[in-house]
Formats: structure tokens, C-alpha cells, sequence
């Protein structure tokens, strides 16, 4: 099948989804973001990947850590950096979703970052610019959201090693989560022999299994025995409702507490993509706890961001 | 006119007839098939060797944009398509704007098609006033404007009471009620099947239980109230299974499909293509192979093209932006030849599905070539291979999850009672 994320050289030119992405590829992000950590740890900071490359960072959605980290990665990179919130601009105006990118083409973008409602939105973009401008997906709808998972990735990598004989768990709201789908597609391309959803069925879209995964409704069993534990974002709207009949029951029943997490490995790790909402999908004792590596989470997104836009900037056209 | 239809494969599915023959077309009826009838004088000549002659295609659904698309001149450039298409008789579609529930509106619309001379058109009134879902229209009224049916297209009813009333009401004057069977509460805020693929893409899914709920719904009011009903655009294997089940029972009940469902798959959304947006959506591989199946065991009486043009502005979007819909006049014949091909389906049987079915739920004369049926005809070269160029399509609607597909069968010419409508050499 034709796969617009890479182009005829093997080699990626848009960053839309972990799906479809050879192993090769997934690796290759990881080591590059790997040298960008090195480097930062030995004081250098600031780099020419994206010199003289204008970068238009388009969130038609709210995001506060996803662009600011974006943000961070492109200025690191040396790229005219160009943050626009749409929903404040264009589209209120009554400009379609293409007209705005020609535009911003128009003016010379090199490269696109895109968060969007609509899952698939950043896939028609990249259908539509010309050739050699890049789109990264920062984000569609509850389709993905790769740049997470990569350095969810990098984060489990980092504490684990390899993925050959890891379980790993990802806990909650699968249903609505761009987040859980990039992550298993990237977990199963990086050859993790065990990728578990644990969640009531109300939160488990249908057919998820075909994705790869083993299914649990019962949170203790299936933390059993796992060395990563990801718990999502329950969004506030499906708190309450048909979905859930409260927070607070969700949280008794598929909560990450201190008691829960012990049925998983000693040495197990706990990710989760930010915002938390503690007190529902995570308890401060464990987000705040020894097994948490969230804060790691959010100091490895700049270097695989980085890591992406310098691999697409480097693309053969 | 006096047309002698010369040496075509002469194909009349509702007697089974496939045979190469001459055809005869005067006063705007079917003369003759085979010899001349005593003192025919033929004024034109179509010569139909290699060609393949059918009755007149008739389309149980299709949308022209008028009432509303006016300015557009949308009524000639779709009926234009219509006759391209080899589509002789079609239904069209309520949903316009305004809706149709007005008697004038409706002689409006018949006054104006009539005058083109292209395609008969059959309005189908709005069930509901402005399709609005909770008064009814003036079933009796309307029916003597012209509208062989009622249907609410897409736009939900209010409640099950609304619904049960319409029945009631309908079976009062024998008239038969489509309904599009989807529970919008089920529904609500899906944009594509619910199933593997819209796991995989994160799209809101449409569960296959909001149409079975629906019919499930219908099927019981419909034993209480004694109402016939069309079902429109069933999608499901377990739909379909229920319909079957009903129609056993001795229930009025028949059903279509679009040719879109007849061929495609949620898997052919491959990557967020907004051509594949439809409604009802693109279902399973399981269910599309249901439908095919319940065309050959007679479940399906009709394959409607489901014509629906929808402007970029409306399509070029995400996904679940888009637009539903898909223009469908022009690649209907030849998905019916090619789904025939495909699956070894005797021709007439085909055939049947766009000709004497559909023909025979309207209680039209068309959709056969009998003697002194209308000389409806649609003469087609079986083996001319043609690409789906959008920008080439007659109708406004340029968008079909078809383009760019290498399809066989090119309508060469079209005759709407006796008259010559559309001619294209190869």
C-alpha cells in the first residue's frame, strides 16, 4: 500500500502516524534524539539543523505543552518559528483548512505542525502542499498523536532498554485517545511481545484486539506481571454520563493507586501524556512516586521532536 | 420519430429476453422486436451491432439539487448526467432546499424536468414538513401532484410516535413509505462504520446496531399499522437478514442499495479519503458481500446510484468534515456490469436490479421492452473500457470514490419516449 509518509527513497517526508512506519525508521528517530540528549547534557544546546527553514506551528486545537515543546525543539534547531491559534484567525473567517495552508505556503512555510479535531486532517494537508514542505502531526482528533508516542518510546527505551520482552499496559480512556493508537502501532512495530488496553468497555473501541493487543476490563489482573504501565487522560466531558457514571468510580475501579501498581513487576515504570487528572486516572502517590518517569517523558519530547523535523528536513526530494 | 434499433443484443430482464435483434420504436412505444411491424416506415436508423439494448435505466434515487440550486442550473446539468448515464426514470431525492412537501413546489419541479425533455423525473415528497421530522406532509395532496412516494432521505423523525402516525396514515391511502432505517440517537456523531478501520483511523464510528434498531423498529410498527414501506439504502448483512425474514413473513417490505456499497468496503477509506464518505457509511467486507448476495436471492429488489453532487468546498475537508455523498448517474451501468462480471451474474439478472426491479416498486410500465411499453431505451457498447475523469462527468457533482477507475460499458445512446436524448460515438 502507498504510504505518504515516505518517500521513494525510503525515507520519511511527513510524520502523520507511528502506523505504517517501518521499524527501520521508529529506530532511526530514537538514536538521532538519543545525540540531541548527549548533546544537551553536555552543554550544547543549540543546534543548525533547520537553519534558515520557516516552520508554521498550526494548532486548531488548544495545546499548551505540545506546542510550547514544539516551539522549544524548532528554536533548538535554528528555524523561523511561526505559531499561529487558528480557531482565533482564519477558519472563524470563513477559510477552509486548504486555503490556509496555500497561503501560509505562499509565504514560504518549509514545514507544518498540525494539531487538528478532526482525525485524518494533517494526512489531507500533506496530500495537498507541494513537494518538499513537510507535515508533522502534532495531534488529529482520536486518531494519533506520534510525536508522544515516539518519545514514549525513547522514555521506555531509556528505563528498559529494548522492547523484546517487555509487557506494557495502557490504561483507561482508549476510545477517544489519539495517544494509545500511535502508541500501540509503535510498540508492536518495535517488536514488544505484549501490548495490553485495560479499560471498561464503554472506553475500548470496537475490534481493538485486531490492533494487536490483549484486552483486560479487570485493572489488577492486567497489570499483573507488566513492566510498563501508561495511564491516559479521562477527559473531564466523559466523566460523567453514558461512558462513566462518575470520576470517582472510575478511579476506584481503573485508577492507577499505589496498592494496584504493586501487582505490577518491582521495577515497573508509570508514563502518563499529560495533563494528569490526579485523583481519577492516577493517584499523586503514584504520579509523584519512585516509579514515575512522567517529568523524563516531557524532557526526551524536545529531543525526539527535534529529532523528527531534522530527519524530514533531510529528506531527498 | 420511426427509429429501427438495427442488430443489437437485445436484453429485456423482466422476460428474461437476450437475444441479437432488430427493435422497433414508434409513437414513442416499443413496436416491435425482431421483424418490422406492417408499414413501418423508418425515419432513423441506429446501428447497434456489437451494441447491447436495454430498457431505460431506472434510478430510485438520485438528487438533483433543485428546489435551491437554481442559480446553478443544476436540474439540466444533472439530468444531462442522468441520460449520459443511460437513466431514463428517476426518483428524486426530498432533501432539497426547501424540502419538498408543497404541492406548487412539486409542480414546479415536474413543469420544469418535463420541459427539458431529458429524463422523467418521479419526485419523492418530504415525509415530513421541511423534513423537520415532526409534522406530516400532505401525503394525499402531494401524491396528486405527482410524487410516487415519501421518504424523510436522511433526516431523522422526532419519535416513534411520529413514525407509527405516518404509517398509520400512509396505509390509509395505499402509499408506501421509504425510510432510510438509522437510529440517529445510535448514530449520532459517527462518520464512518463501526468496526476495524474506523478503530485503526480514530473515527467515530456509526454502529451497525443503529440501522438493525431501526429496522427492528419499523418491522414491528409496520405488522401493527398494515403499512408498506421501502427501506432505502440498507448497508448491513444482519439488515438485510432481518428484511429477508420480514418479507417471508408477508410483511410489505423491499429495500435498496447504492452501487457504492455494492462494490466498496470501509477498508477503501484507506487513508482519510473523503470520496469514501457516504451515507449510510462504507460498511464491513462481510456486510458489502451480504449485500451481494441479497441481490442474486431477490432481498434487494433495486441498486439506486444514490446520486448525491457535493461541491469541493464541501469535500475537500477532514474526513469527518466532509460532505457525505457521491455522484453516481454516469458510473452506475457500468459498476452493474462490472459487479456482473465479477461475481458471473447472468446479465438480465443484472440488469434487473436497475431496470424491471426498481420499475416494478414505482408501478411503472418502464424498465421493460415490451410491445407498447415506453420506448425507454439505453444502448450501450458492452466493451468500451473508459477512466472516471471527474472533470469530465456531465454532472456538477465531480466527486466518486470511483475516479480514475478503468470501468467497461459506455452508453452510446438514449431514448426517452421514442425520443433520441443523448448520443455519444465512439
Amino acid at each position: 500500500m502507498y504510504n505518504p509518509q515516505l518517500n521513494r527513497h525510503g525515507e520519511l517526508i511527513h510524520l502523520l502516524s507511528t502506523e505504517g512506519l517501518p521499524a527501520r525508521i521508529l529506530r532511526q528517530i530514537l538514536d538521532k534524539a538519543a545525540g540531541y540528549v548527549a548533546a544537551g547534557e553536555a552543554g550544547e544546546k543549540k543546534h543548525a539543523d533547520l537553519a534558515g527553514k520557516t516552520v508554521f506551528n498550526l494548532f486548531f486545537e488548544n495545546s499548551t505543552r505540545t506546542r510550547t515543546t514544539f516551539e522549544i525543539a524548532q528554536k533548538r534547531l535554528s528555524a523561523d518559528v511561526h505559531s499561529l491559534n487558528i480557531q482565533a484567525s482564519s477558519t472563524a473567517k470563513g477559510e477552509t483548512l486548504l486555503d490556509t495552508i496555500h497561503n501560509l505556503e505562499a509565504m514560504g512555510a518549509d514545514m507544518f505542525v498540525v494539531r487538528h479535531a478532526e482525525s485524518g486532517a494533517p494526512f489531507l494537508i500533506a496530500k495537498h502542499v507541494k513537494p518538499g514542505v513537510a507535515v508533522v502531526n502534532a495531534g488529529d482528533g482520536r486518531h494519533a498523536h506520534p510525536t508522544q508516542a515516539l518519545l514514549d518510546m525513547y522514555t521506555i527505551r531509556h528505563f528498559k532498554g529494548d522492547f523484546q520482552n517487555l509487557t506494557v499496559a495502557i490504561v483507561g480512556d482508549i476510545l477517544h485517545s489519539r495517544v494509545a493508537r500511535s502508541q500501540i502501532h509503535a510498540l508492536t512495530t518495535l517488536g514488544c511481545p505484549e501490548v495490553r488496553v485495560i479499560g471498561p468497555k464503554t472506553l475500548l473501541p470496537r475490534d481493538v484486539e485486531q490492533l494487536g493487543v490483549r484486552v483486560f476490563h479487570d485493572l489488577q489482573q492486567g497489570l499483573q506481571g507488566v513492566d510498563v504501565v501508561i495511564a491516559l487522560r479521562l477527559q473531564n466531558e466523559r466523566m460523567n454520563g453514558a461512558l462513566l457514571p462518575s470520576a470517582n468510580e472510575f478511579n476506584q475501579f481503573y485508577g492507577l493507586s499505589r496498592e494496584k501498581l504493586a501487582l505490577a513487576k518491582p521495577d515497573a515504570i508509570v508514563m502518563h501524556p499529560g495533563p494528569m487528572n490526579r485523583g481519577v486516572e492516577i493517584d499523586s502517590a503514584v504520579a509523584d512516586g519512585q516509579q514515575s518517569v512522567i517529568l523524563d517523558q516531557v524532557t526526551f519530547g524536545i529531543a525526539v521532536r527535534m529529532a523528527v523535523m531534522s530527519m524530514l528536513s533531510e529528506a531527498r526530494a | 420519430m420511426n427509429i429501427h434499433i438495427q442488430n443489437g443484443r437485445v436484453i429485456d430482464p423482466k422476460y428474461g429476453l437476450d437475444t441479437v435483434a432488430d427493435l422497433y420504436v414508434q409513437a414513442g412505444r416499443i413496436a416491435a422486436i425482431g421483424s418490422a411491424p406492417v408499414g413501418f416506415v423508418v425515419e432513423q436508423t441506429i446501428d447497434a451491432v456489437g451494441l447491447t439494448v436495454m430498457p431505460g435505466i431506472v434510478d430510485l434515487a438520485a438528487r438533483l439539487g433543485e428546489p435551491g440550486g437554481e442559480h446553478k442550473n443544476k436540474l439540466q446539468s444533472e439530468l444531462k448526467a442522468a441520460v449520459a448515464g443511460g437513466v431514463t426514470s428517476l426518483c428524486a431525492m426530498p432533501d432539497t432546499k426547501p424540502a419538498l412537501d408543497q404541492a406548487s413546489l412539486v409542480q414546479m419541479l415536474r413543469q420544469k424536468t418535463e420541459a427539458l425533455g431529458l429524463a422523467h423525473v418521479l419526485p419523492l415528497g418530504a415525509l415530513t414538513r421541511g423534513l423537520e421530522g415532526s409534522e406530516l406532509s400532505e401525503f394525499a395532496k402531494l401524491s396528486a401532484a405527482g410524487c410516487v412516494a415519501f421518504s424523510q432521505a436522511d433526516a431523522p423523525l422526532a419519535d416513534t410516535r411520529v413514525l407509527y402516525r405516518a404509517m398509520q396514515y400512509a396505509a390509509t391511502y395505499g402509499i408506501t413509505l421509504r425510510l432510510r432505517p438509522q437510529d440517529v440517537r445510535l448514530a449520532a456523531g459517527g462518520v464512518a462504520h463501526d468496526g476495524q478501520v474506523a478503530t485503526r483511523l480514530g473515527l467515530p464510528g456509526i454502529p451497525a446496531v443503529a440501522e438493525t434498531v431501526a429496522i427492528s423498529t419499523i418491522v414491528l410498527l409496520m405488522k401493527d399499522s398494515g403499512a408498506a414501506v421501502h427501506l432505502e439504502r440498507v448497508s448491513t448483512r444482519e439488515g438485510l437478514e432481518m428484511i429477508a425474514a420480514a418479507r417471508a413473513y408477508g410483511l410489505k417490505l423491499s429495500c435498496d442499495v447504492s452501487i457504492n456499497h455494492v462494490h466498496l468496503a470501509d477498508i477503501d477509506i484507506g487513508y482519510f479519503d473523503s470520496n469514501m464518505r457516504l451515507s449510510p457509511p462504507l460498511r464491513s467486507i462481510s456486510d458489502r458481500d451480504a449485500i451481494q448476495h441479497a441481490l442474486l436471492d431477490g432481498t434487494i429488489a433495486a441498486i439506486c446510484s444514490d446520486h448525491t453532487p457535493v461541491g469541493n468546498d464541501d469535500k475537500l475537508l477532514p474526513f469527518g468534515e466532509a460532505a457525505p455523498g457521491a455522484t453516481g448517474l454516469e458510473v452506475l451501468l457500468p459498476l452493474v456490469l462490472a459487479w456482473a462480471e465479477q461475481k458471473h451474474v447472468p446479465l438480465p439478472q443484472a440488469l434487473a436490479t436497475i431496470t424491471s426491479g426498481p420499475a416494478a416498486l414505482l408501478g411503472l410500465d418502464a424498465g421493460q421492452l415490451a410491445e407498447g411499453a415506453p420506448a425507454d431505451l439505453c444502448v450501450f457498447d458492452p466493451h468500451a473500457e473508459w477512466t472516471v475523469t471527474p472533470a469530465a462527468l456531465k454532472s456538477s457533482g465531480k466527486h466518486t470514490p470511483f475516479a480514475g477507475m478503468a470501468l467497461r460499458g459506455k452508453v452510446r445512446y438514449t431514448l426517452v419516449g421514442g425520443k433520441l436524448v443523448y448520443s455519444e460515438q465512439a
